[in-house]
């Protein structure tokens, strides 16, 4: 074994000297290859280190806590607490009301933890608050709050500062009495007696979660069943695990299909690859001739020449994964632990290196410069050493039709994929239809050539013709040279038209929910604020006032390992009027339901179904009255009317007001006079415009990440129609020779080359620009649908297509003839002189 | 010893050659000649086991080979046989030395080891001082000298040489012709020139006709 691998060692510098000698190609294919692992590896390595960093603070959070109950966000009765605590299979159990604290003039909050300090160091004592005065009691001053060091340094402030905070809409003033010390994580947090943060936020009577930790010998999963069945509807038993699952899979989806763009990069790399080799295979067709005829085995050729693409794949796997952590880092400084898509607010995650993901990502690297180099491999063991050491076998290229039919079927099996429903929430079957179109693409790219070039007009001037001619007579050059331009622009088409799909159905979504005036609130949905009955009545009464839609959010738990679904209770007419319906609503008796897509798929719910909801703690009937779209909670939401709520659960506050103008009043003295109705800072008021610019700003924030993949991924393709032409240039220096013999000049060798690359650069980009039509109708009706349960109107951006394809054609034809400058050259006349 | 007998071979059907005999002792040095399209380069494809004949024997030190399978071939050419081609063939990233060592590493000899014999080759063909040139400073008269040293370096049993003057000037082609026979006597191997031009045929022991009849002597 090892003498065997002694007789490959000695080969070495036959072949990986040839690598150094095609300089120009083995670069571009090795930028391509550490570009593909380089995102892949960041986008890996920066959600690794958001979610461990998001488990690291649930640990802490969670401590030694077998068992976590947990409500709606509203909170659920704290006479469950006396319950729970005198079960015998538990022996400590540590409430906790948790308040999202919004700071009075900053457009932040502040996590704060009401909890008891009696059973907190054996339960979790990682929260266990420290007096800078040495007062083991001062946690129970009514205001002292004690500040993580991470959340100290947020909002500057130290021991003995004031805090003022949002309770309701009214003012909170807290005063900084220590650090919690036994923190691990950088989450920012607060934590305070749970009977003063009861009282200081009109809590009276709630707990958000109970901390359990079970007696010795109880088995959890026995413990969490039988707590389950004495539990209030809506309100749940879970492992502290269960929440860092949730929070990992709502980020999979996103996760996952961010990887898969890099991987289609990857994929481009392998290409540029595939490009190289098969060029140089062409190039060295004699010299492999040569090589079998003295001897060398057709399997070590081979072997050899797949190991070229292997050392390629193995220095782009390596470096990418040195460019990946770089690219992680600087990803996190700039955009966050979610790239900007928001799943990880308030986290400050760390970098680390992970050994194994590397190693994959390098591996992966060694299988797309192994992949892309199979195929020229075997064509270049398969060649005849008597045949191909005949003088004018030199360039003999591909003239194959491909495999047309194995296309098709590539390209019927996607519609097949289709049809797959999402496995543990992720779309395998949308992944599979992309790979099928691409190979399927690529695999009719030389009848889509041939095609083209029966197509092209007969007559015109002789370096058009010429070029027509090479593309009739070798339509398999046009697979070596714009298979890498095919995918990297089926892959940037698919995501314009996803991406434009998906902006112009938010913008309509937008324009739908937004028909009011104004908008009020008295903080985020998420935080402890709201608008009591006397605030409302003042809004109501303003002048300039005409009328007012308010909106009760809260979050319930429908089913143990689902994230907490959003409850949005507004005025709703019987036909769902103003809200961005999916189909036509059903006309239901009692009180109805209105499902976002998420619930629908998540839950299963369909309308005209009866449903119950956990409110108030009790179950309630609805009938599900229809499906609307909902962009901003990926988790699922539901919507009932308003009145009906009140009555069913009593609650009596809101979060937020949609205002109508009275007729002729004045937008901005009215939006003066209701901000004046409580303290400074305490109501925030935006008119719709506004909100309007700002989400779409976040959209285009958290598609800033696949515009670059994209980017990166044309920017690979093209370099592979140039590298292609560099290394065909030279390979045809004896036939522009002959065509300046006979006559062409210098320029009209240019123009064909030019056409020749325009016409090989567009096969790549129209059958790119149909493969991604259809990968893009897979990216909204199967990949969006099945990660983040929203469907979306079509949107062909045809102006910014065609635009983008015909740039690329004209660059392409640019490359072209740079590349065929050298060849050009004085002494390519010469060269054909070799043959004398 | 080399023996050839009744060798023949047809592509689609029409007959390229047929009932081909020949005997050579190794030190012998002969010149095949013949018109274009008689089938010089099928019976040298056939004779390096590039390809197969359709019937008849082929036999080099006993060892009958004209049936043997791929690997077998490839084992045959790269311990036993060398060849001179019309267009050199030299690797334009080895350097001089390393491509006439080229045979010695594929039979399994360690770079170091083969370096020696390659120089000592190269020195006998009046390219000593030129191992650690690169193929593109060479003229093309010393390419073919490369080639042959190259050809000779694992001391082959049987040199094939096709056409290798076929891209030199006279001067060059008479002194590269001058130095293949020289090479291949002094190896003892059995040596076969290829060519059209009766001026090279007559640098070799003796000259057989390839016609449509048959080899001549």
């Amino acid at each position: 074994m090892s003498g065997q691998v002694m007789g490959w060692r000695r080969l070495a510098p036959v072949f990986l000297g040839s690598l150094a000698r095609r300089r120009l190609a083995t670069l571009f294919s090795l930028v391509a290859i550490v570009l593909g692992v380089a995102l892949g590896m960041a986008v890996q390595a920066v959600h690794e280190a958001a979610l461990s960093e998001f488990d690291r603070g649930l640990r802490n959070m969670a401590g030694a806590a077998d068992l976590q109950v947990v409500g709606p966000r509203g909170g659920f009765d704290e006479q469950l607490y006396a319950r729970l605590a005198a079960r015998p299979d538990v022996a400590e159990a540590s409430p906790v009301l948790e308040v999202e604290a919004r700071l009075v003039g900053r457009d932040e909050s502040l996590q704060v933890l009401g909890v008891d300090a009696f059973v907190l160091a054996r339960v979790t004592p990682q929260l266990l608050p420290r007096a800078d005065s040495g007062d083991r009691f001062a946690i129970f001053a009514g205001d002292g709050v004690f500040l993580s060091r991470a959340a100290a340094e947020r909002l500057g402030v130290k021991t003995g500062d004031l805090l003022r905070v949002q309770a309701g809409s009214a003012e909170v003033v807290l005063k900084v009495a220590g650090d919690l010390p036994a923190l691990g994580d950088d989450r920012r947090l607060g934590v305070m007696d749970i009977a003063a943060a009861q009282t200081l936020f009109g809590k009276l009577g709630r707990l958000s979660r109970i901390d359990l930790r079970l007696r010795d010998g109880v088995d959890a999963e026995a413990a969490r069943r039988s707590l389950q069945a004495v539990l209030p509807d809506g309100v749940l038993v879970e492992t502290p695990a269960a929440e860092a699952d949730q929070a990992a899979n709502l980020s999979r989806a996103y996760r996952v299909n961010l990887t898969l763009l890099a991987a289609i990069a990857l994929l481009t790399g392998g290409f540029l690859v595939f490009s190289a080799q098969a060029l140089s295979v062409v190039r060295r067709r004699s010299e492999f001739a040569f090589l079998r005829a003295i001897g060398l085995p057709r399997r070590t050729l081979f072997g050899w020449l797949v190991g070229e693409g292997a050392v390629v794949g193995l220095l782009g796997g390596i470096l990418g994964v040195a460019v990946g952590h770089g690219l992680a880092w600087g990803a996190l400084a700039l955009l966050g632990g979610d790239l900007g898509a928001g799943y990880f607010s308030g986290l400050a995650p760390r970098l680390q290196f992970q050994p194994l993901a590397s190693a994959i990502y390098a591996l992966l690297g060694v299988v797309a410069g192994v992949a892309g180099a199979w195929s020229p491999a075997k064509e270049a063991a398969t060649v005849a050493p008597a045949q191909a050491l005949k003088a004018g076998d030199e360039a003999a290229l591909h003239g194959g039709r491909g495999h047309p039919l194995f296309g098709l079927a590539l390209l019927a099996g996607s519609l097949a994929a289709c049809a797959i429903p999402p496995v543990d929430g992720l779309p395998f079957g949308g992944y599979l239809a992309v790979a099928c179109v691409l190979a399927g693409a690529v695999l009719l790219l030389p009848s889509i050539a041939a095609l083209l070039a029966r197509l092209m007009p007969v007559g015109g001037p002789v370096a058009v013709r010429l070029a027509v001619a090479r593309l009739a007579a070798a339509p398999g050059h046009a697979v070596v040279a714009a298979a890498g331009v095919l995918t990297s622009v089926a892959l940037a088409a698919a995501m314009a038209i996803m991406v434009a799909s998906f902006r112009d159905s938010v913008d309509q979504w937008l324009t739908q929910l937004l028909p009011a005036d104004l908008y009020l609130r008295a903080g985020r949905a998420q935080s402890g604020s709201y608008l009591d009955e006397a605030l409302q009545a003042r809004i109501v009464a303003t002048a300039g006032v005409g009328s007012v839609a308010f909106t009760r959010h809260d979050g319930l738990r429908l089913a143990a390992g689902h994230a907490p679904v959003a409850l949005l209770a507004r005025p709703m007419s019987a036909a769902g009027g103003g809200l961005p319906l999916v189909g036509q609503p059903l006309a239901v008796n009692g009180p109805s339901l209105w499902i976002s897509e998420a619930v629908q798929d998540l839950y299963g719910w369909r309308p005209g179904q009866q449903v119950e909801l956990p409110l108030a703690g009790k179950p309630v009937r609805l009938t599900v009255a229809g499906v609307w779209r909902d962009y901003a909670r990926q988790t699922g939401a539901v919507m009932i009317d308003l009145d009906s709520y009140r009555r069913l659960t009593g609650d009596r506050l809101v979060n937020d007001a949609a205002i109508h103008l009275a007729p002729g009043a004045d937008a901005l003295r009215t939006a003066n006079a209701l901000t004046a109705l409580a303290g400074p800072g305490v109501l925030e008021l935006a008119f719709p415009g506004e909100i309007r610019t700002i989400t779409l700003r976040i959209f285009d924030r958290t598609f800033a990440v696949t515009y670059l993949l994209e980017a990166v991924a044309v920017a690979i393709g093209l370099a592979g129609v140039a590298a292609s032409f560099a290394a065909l240039a030279a390979a045809r220096r004896k036939e522009f020779g002959m065509l300046r013999h006979l006559g062409l000049t210098r320029r009209q060798i240019g123009w064909m080359l030019a056409q020749e690359g325009a016409l090989a650069a567009g096969v790549g980009v129209l059958a790119g620009l149909l493969a991604g039509g259809a990968i893009g109708l897979v990216l909204i009706e199967v990949v969006n649908r099945q990660s983040f349960h929203w469907s979306m109107d079509l949107h062909v951006p045809w102006l910014s297509l065609l635009t983008f394809g015909g740039g690329l054609v004209a660059l392409a034809a640019l490359a072209a003839v740079l590349a065929g400058r050298q060849a050009m050259r004085q002494d390519a006349v010469l060269a054909v002189r070799e043959d004398w | 010893m080399l023996e050839i007998e009744n060798l023949s071979r047809s592509f689609n059907g029409r007959s390229v050659l047929r009932d081909i005999s020949l005997r050579l002792a190794p030190g012998e040095y002969v010149a095949i000649v013949g018109e274009s399209g008689v089938g010089k380069s099928t019976l040298l494809n056939l004779i390096a086991g590039l390809d197969r004949p359709d019937g008849g024997r082929l036999r080099l030190d006993g060892e009958d080979y004209a049936l043997h399978d791929e690997d077998a071939l490839t084992r045959l050419r790269r311990d036993k046989l060398g060849f001179v081609f019309q267009a050199f063939h030299i690797l334009p990233h080895l350097n001089v030395a390393q491509n006439v060592a080229l045979p010695l590493w594929l039979q399994g000899v360690e770079r170091d080891a083969a370096d020696g014999p390659a120089r000592q080759l190269l020195d006998a063909v009046g390219l000593g001082t030129r191992g650690d040139s690169w193929p593109r400073e060479l003229s093309g008269g010393e390419m073919q000298r490369v080639a042959i040293a190259r050809a000779l370096v694992h001391a082959p049993r049987l040199v094939l040489a096709d056409e290798p003057t076929g891209n030199l000037d006279p001067a060059n082609a008479a002194r590269v012709l001058a130095l293949l026979a020289e090479r291949v006597r002094a190896a003892g191997a059995i040596g076969i020139l290829v060519t059209h031009s009766l001026e090279a045929a007559a640098t070799a022991d003796r000259t057989l006709y390839l016609t449509a009849e048959g080899l001549r002597g």
